[in-house]
Formats: structure tokens, sequence, C-alpha cells
């Protein structure tokens, strides 16, 4: 996965292993192979590279020496925060090391008054929203990986979540972060006041993968948690009328918490695993969120069941209880794991697209299937037009990854033609890397890398990933399709 | 007036070293820096591109009139959120470029956050997509949301994508009767309750407090909060967003962006206290503004002066060395000349 016009870095492992043996205490830093492993990959397991190193910092003064040294020695430098990433963006480089920030796991303040927390980066989505819980505030952003995923690594990937329509992207909700440079600068940006003097550099910090700059502080902010939630699901003979009643809910005025959706093979695949209830029979089922105080929420609810009437579900139920809610919401959330039950392997897309062409985009990926002889389970954060098809795929079978790669890149190029994105909040890292050259042209690829250059001059920081040289780009021979004027001839009989 | 015709004035200035001033409607020439440079005037480059109520975005281009935005907006009854100020005739290149909002900001997000994508002209006079009309977006850098608040040194915004939400059900607006300190006290309390704040407003004595959302909700928290409803609560909100209120009406007028819970600046009464004791307004000269914002963990902008004190001055708090070298290398990635805007955000580009 390396580009051959990238920079080449060229590493002297005995050299790097003793510079870092100076500034790391010996359980701060890892060099042997059998150690190296767990570090690899991220969540996207297809693609694995071990580094030369890890290191472990415990304080913000080790992260400088690790970076100057290995700006110093020209040595690629991969963040890496729980490793729960599905691009591969924290994939180590062969010639470099892992930068763990594993062990920045501390909540430094939380200020339930100015309804903040400040948190260094190691520390994981769901700890900051149980730390706040006391003081009725929690925070918004909730990717699925919450458990487990650190608020460093959602910095860095801009994650979002199923309730990002209402609450926003982590974008919306960070207020300041610490950064330190390649360099081994420190600088901040951002801070607890609404706004900062100067450039947005928290907009471009923010979901940058990695590139900029390394953080070892975040401050977010905290919301009230509301006093009640509910949850409608409604189940639909056709996935189009599914995509109109979501459509419908947004023209009624109302911006649920939560609007997801799941198409037949999505919901076979849970109901087993998960036992929520849903109608299997449907060909898509709608899960409505709407939360806030009680009153607002009666009223929520009822125009939102008048809503999905009109627009033609099937079946409806409301949630009577905290416990049922949680149950409608289980299959949603353990979709991935459980395609993970009925195929050895599957292979997750992040597309994002215009609503309206949601039908279109699911008639495509079932010609696909065909196409491909691979099938796919959609599950869909309908609300935003984030869509996450999983491609079942055997790794143990002879050119099905091949396949089930092909098949995803087919899904993200459609993307861009309809009018969105390769990436909604998974990222680019080394998986959509191909697919950029389709989304941007080489003008918008220059500035890039001028941006890229503004932070990181030398290329050390996660080298290969999220932005495409443009030799690559050429050598992958995709068009971008320049601001619809080229559009992709086939694309007629979708 | 076409892109063309905008890339065309970028590059002939490129061509022959240049300074542009970008104008819109010069609503805001009050803003920032001091004007320089000849004027490249945009306001022609206007009209609604595409406007899709039930995707949540509207694309228009830099000339468009906010008010012409908002009338469209409003026949499917939804807003731009983030309330920016019309000051008479702002359109969106404008709007989006100062990053300037309004009363709603502390519910709903700054203009950077409604910002989806942008079609901008770099100082080289090429045309660069950056975003999209989509909500969720994470390939590239966000170059879109740096452009907010930009002022125009980056490059044109010829074309901007904004979300766009419908407007609440209910409105309603109690007045209470408190000093400031009391009402930045009670502002940050209500702040961690599950309550449909969506504006707020102190001035002279007074806290105005807008609850928006369900009709329920909004009746269900009158009740909780108390006070008085207040009369002609539109006409107020309305002149707290296009600063019409007396509170703003002092020709020097310093802007401080503070933690909601940051204590009493040490400036004298407030003029206005707006976003939930977040954002403070102090009328006349003001020596130790600078010092004082910085002193509680926020800025302060020369908002509106004089020619002689925004020379002596400088409109915004001044960055650091690490801050600077980066603001200047992202300048010269956008306009390597220099031509754009020149000293409109920072005096040293």
């Amino acid at each position: 996965m390396t580009a051959n016009d990238e920079p080449a870095f060229r590493t002297d492992r005995a050299t790097l292993a003793r510079r870092l043996k100076t500034l790391l205490p010996a359980h701060c830093l890892l060099t042997d192979d059998e150690d190296l492993r767990p570090y690899e990959c991220d969540g996207l397991t297809a693609f694995r590279q071990l580094p030369m190193a890890v290191c472990l910092p415990e304080t913000e003064g080790q992260v400088i020496d690790v970076l100057r040294t290995c700006h110093q020695l020209g040595v690629p430098v991969v963040a890496r925060g729980a490793g729960t990433g599905l691009s591969g963006g924290a994939m180590p480089h062969a010639e470099g090391v892992v930068l763990s920030l594993a062990r920045f796991n501390k909540i430094l303040r939380l200020d339930p008054l100015a309804r903040l927390a400040v948190v260094q980066p190691g520390v994981r989505n769901l700890a900051v929203s149980e730390a706040a819980a006391p003081h009725g505030l929690y925070y918004a952003p909730d990717p699925s990986s919450q458990i487990a995923c650190t608020l460093g690594g959602n910095v860095a990937e801009n994650s979002g979540g199923v309730h990002c329509l209402k609450y926003g992207l982590t974008v919306h909700n960070v207020l300041r972060v610490r950064v330190v440079s390649i360099e081994g600068e420190v600088f901040e940006i951002g801070s607890e006041a609404p706004d900062s003097p100067g450039y947005d550099l928290l907009a471009l910090m923010i979901g940058s993968e990695g590139m900029l700059g390394v953080v070892t502080e975040v401050t977010v902010r905290l919301v009230p948690k509301p006093e009640l939630a509910q949850v409608v699901m409604a189940s639909f003979d056709d996935v189009a009328r599914a995509g109109d009643a979501v459509a419908a809910i947004i023209a009624a005025g109302i911006i649920p918490a939560g609007l997801e959706m799941m198409d037949k093979p999505a919901t076979a695949a849970v109901e087993p695993f998960v036992k929520a209830g849903y109608d299997l029979d449907a060909e898509a089922i709608l899960l409505c969120e709407s939360d806030g105080t009680p009153e607002e929420v009666a009223e929520e609810i009822a125009r939102v069941t008048a809503v999905l009437t009109a627009s033609g579900a099937r079946e409806l139920r409301v949630s009577q209880s905290e416990a049922e809610r949680l149950r409608f919401w289980a299959g949603r959330k353990a979709a991935f794991p459980a395609v993970g039950r009925i195929t050895p392997d599957y292979y997750c897309m992040d597309g994002t697209i215009p609503r309206k062409r949601l039908a279109e985009m699911l008639s495509a990926i079932a010609a696909m299937e065909k196409k491909y002889g691979l099938r796919c389970a959609n599950v869909f954060h309908a609300g935003d037009g984030n869509l996450h098809p999983l491609i079942m795929y055997d790794a143990s079978q002879p050119g099905e990854i091949e396949r089930a790669e092909a098949f995803g890149a087919e899904i993200l190029e459609l993307s861009v033609a309809l009018g969105g994105s390769i990436t909604g909040e998974h990222g680019v890292g080394v998986e959509k890397i191909n697919q950029m050259c389709v989304q941007f042209a080489t003008p918008e690829l220059e500035a890039f890398h001028r941006v890229k250059a503004a932070f990181d001059d030398g290329g050390f920081l996660n080298p290969g990933k999220a932005v495409p040289s443009l030799h690559r780009c050429a050598e992958y021979g995709r068009m971008h399709v320049h601001r619809g004027e080229l559009k992709f001839p086939e694309l007629e009989r979708f | 007036m076409q892109l063309d015709d905008i890339v065309a004035a970028v590059r002939a200035a490129h061509d022959s070293h240049t300074p542009l001033r970008i104008r819109g409607a010069g609503s805001k020439d009050f803003y920032g820096g001091l004007l320089a440079g000849d004027v490249l005037d945009v306001s022609g480059h206007r009209g609604i591109v595409a406007y899709e109520p039930t995707e949540l975005y509207l694309t228009a281009k830099c000339g468009t009139p906010l008010a012409d935005i908002e009338a469209a907006l409003a026949e499917k009854n939804q807003m731009l959120a983030f309330e920016p100020p019309r000051f008479g005739g702002a359109t969106l290149g404008g709007c989006i470029a100062a990053g300037l909002s309004g009363p709603r900001r502390q519910q709903a997000g700054a203009a950077r956050d409604f910002v989806l994508g942008v079609r901008l002209v770099d100082g080289t006079g090429q045309v660069l997509d950056f975003g999209g009309q989509v909500m969720k977006n994470v390939a590239g850098y966000d170059v879109s949301r740096l452009l907010a608040g930009s002022l125009g040194t980056l490059g044109v915004l010829a074309e901007v994508t904004l979300k766009v939400l419908p407007k609440p059900v209910a409105e309603a607006t109690q007045v209470f009767e408190l000093d400031e300190h009391e009402a930045v006290a009670r502002l940050n309390a209500w702040g961690g309750r599950p309550l449909p704040i969506s504006a707020s407003f102190w001035h002279d004595g007074r806290l105005w407090l807008r609850l928006s959302g369900a009709g329920a909700a909004v009746e269900a928290a009158q009740r909780a909060l108390g006070g008085e409803v207040a009369v002609d609560a539109g006409k107020l909100w309305e002149s707290v967003r296009e600063q019409t209120h007396p509170a703003f009406a002092s020709p020097v007028l310093w802007r401080l962006a503070l933690p909601s819970t940051a204590p009493d600046a040490g400036l004298g009464t407030p003029a206005a206290v707006e976003w939930g004791g977040a954002l403070r307004w102090y009328a006349g000269e003001q020596d130790a503004a600078r010092g004082a914002a910085a002193r509680l963990g926020g800025h302060a902008v020369l908002y509106r002066a004089p020619e002689s004190l925004r020379c002596r001055e400088g409109a915004f708090t001044a960055l650091s060395p690490a801050l600077l070298a980066l603001h200047r290398s992202l300048k010269k990635a956008f306009d390597p000349k220099g031509l754009l805007n020149p000293g409109r955000l920072y005096a040293e580009f």
C-alpha cells in the first residue's frame, strides 16, 4: 500500500531503537516482533503491517521527545488510539514508529457548571459520558465503537454516531485541542470560549487522520441528558417508500435524535442474534428516536407516527419502556457483529449520498451482488445519508477478497457520482485512498498537500494515508466526476 | 456576473500583483482590519443554485442577499439556524467570510457549524471545491469550515452550501429582573438542565430568555423558569440579531468571547451579555479588554471603532508565534502572493 512517489523512508532499525531507549522507560517501548504484532492493524484487519517500534509514552514530554527524534531521524510516525478505526488510518508504516496514546487515559477536569470536560486523548468515548452522568450531562457523539474507541481517535476521524443528525459530529462538540507538531512544538487550538481569533484551525485538525499533529489533550462540550427518549419502529414493503418516509419526517419539520434504516438482509442477520422483534418480512425497517422533555417527546412521537402512517408504514411500534427502546436499538447497534456471525469475513463501507438517491443506490448494490457474486446487507444512518453496506466474503476462498474490494470501490465511486462522499465518518485511511482520486480533482488534492505541508513539511505524520499523491491517482486511472460535467455513462442503467 | 468573471479578475490581479478587496454588500466594512486593495465586487454573482428542504441544504452564489435565502427558506418553514446578522443587505459570501452568528448560536451552533461545502477561487484564480451537500463527509481536510471567519484572506467564497433546519414549532420569551452577575450564574445553571433555551440577552438589569421547541416543551419550561412573558419579543430578538438595540450603539464596541462561567472581567458593567454568558459586549475605549479576556480564557475583538483606534489596537487578539506561523503557511497555501484582503484579519498577512 505504498505509492512510489510518496517519500521513501529508509530507517535504520538499530539506531531508532537505541535513540528511543534513551527517551522512554523500558515499559513504554516495544521493539520485538511478537510485541509489535498486536499493533499491525486497526479495525480494518485486511491491511496489516508491522512497524519498527511502538512507543507508549506516559507524558507529553515523552511525546515531544519521540516526535522530535523521529523528525530528526526522518522516521514516519503513526499515532494510534484504541485502534478501532475501520479505514486503516492507524495501520503502521513499515519504516516507522507507532505512537500509542493509550496511556493518556485520564479525565483531567470535568466542569459541570461550564458543561465541559478536559480529557487526555486515550480516554474512551463512553467513559466521558459515564463521568458526566452524575451531573445529568453527557458527550453527544456516540460512534458504535464507543465502549472502546478513544477521544483522540474520534478527533482524528471526526467520528459521528447514530445521534449526529441532531447533535452533530465530533467537530461540533470539541472546543479545544492541545497539539504537538512533528517538530515537537506544542500549540493549542480553540478554547473554552465560543470562538477563537484567526482561522478555524480546529475544523482543520478534526478529521485530519493524524496527518497534521498529535493531540495530547481534548476539551469537549457536554450537553444535558434528555429526560426521556422513545423510539418508533416502522416497517416498510419497499425501501424506496422507507426512504420517502425519512424525507417526509424532515419535511414535517422534525429533526429526530436518531433516524436509522436496515434492509431485509440486515434484519435477517440481526434478529436471531439479538431478538429485537424486527419484522422479518419487511423490505426495510426504520428506527426513529425522539428525545427531550416528556411533553416534547409525546408531541414529537405523535407527529412522527402520523407521518410514518401516511408514508405507508405497514407496521408501527413505539417503545413503551427504556428496556424496549434499548432492545429496538440493540439490533442496529449489533448489526456489524451479527453479520460477522453469518459470514467468515465482511467489509464495511461508509459512503454518504443525498437521501433521495437511496433507492437508486440500493438497486445498484443489488446488481453489484450479482456482478461480484457476493452478498451485501445494508444499514443506513438514514437521517444524514450515511450508508454502511456490509459486503460478505470469505477470505479463505481465492479471489473473494479482491472481489469484495472491487465491490466496495464501485459503491464508493457511485456515492460520489450520486452527489455524495466516499466517507461519512470512517475516514479515508489506506482503505479509500484510491477513491479520493474520484472525489477530488488535481487542484483540490494539491491544495490538501499544501495544507499538509503547512503543518508537516517533510510528510512524516501518517504517510500514505488520507490524501493520495497525484502519481497514485494517475496510476489508479479513474476519472474524477468534475462538477457533474463528466458522468459515468454506465450510470444510466440505475 | 459569472464564476468566470471572478476567476478572470483574480487571475488578472495575480498576474499584475494587485491586492484585492473582496466585497459583497459592504455591510461589514467596519469589521476586522482596515480595508485595502482594489475592490472586487462580487455582489453580481448571485442566485440560489440548489435548495433541497428534505435534504436540509441550500447552495447559493456568494452575492446572494441573506434576505433572498431566508425568504426561500421561510416558504418551507426552514431557517438559517445560526441567525447571522443581515445589517441591511448582507450577502452569503460575506456572512460566511466574517463568520458572525446571532442569538441562536448558543443552542444551534455557529456559522462554521452549518458550512457543508464551499466553491473557492483561490489567490491564483483556481476554482477549488471542498465539502459538498451531504451532512457527513470526512474525505480530505475540512477546508470549507476553515474558510468560515477567514475574512476572504484565503480566497473568494464563490458559492457556499449550508445546512438548514426547520423552524421551531413554538417560541416564547421570558424576561427577568437581574443584575449581570446573577444573570450569568442563572444562565449557566439553566444550561445544565434539559431546557429548550435558544437565546439569551442581558442588558441594563434585565435578562430575556427565548425558549424554542415543541409547544408543550416551551410551555413546561415557561412554568419551570418563571419570569414575565416578554412583550414584543420578536422585535427584541431582531434588534439583538441586527445590533440595532441601544446596547450596541456605542461608536467603540468590544466583543469578548469567554468561557460562559467567567467571572466579571473588571471592565465595568457590560453593555450586553449573550450566548448564555459566553459573549459579553463592552462599550467605550477599554485598554484592559485584551488582557482581561486572555486572563479569563477567552479573547477580545475590537468590534467597532474609529480607524485610528483600529489601527493602533488591531481588530483581533494577536496570535502566538506558533499559530501565527501556521496562519502564514496556510495563507501562502491558498494565496501565495498575499493579494486577497491583505491585513483584513491580521496586519502580518
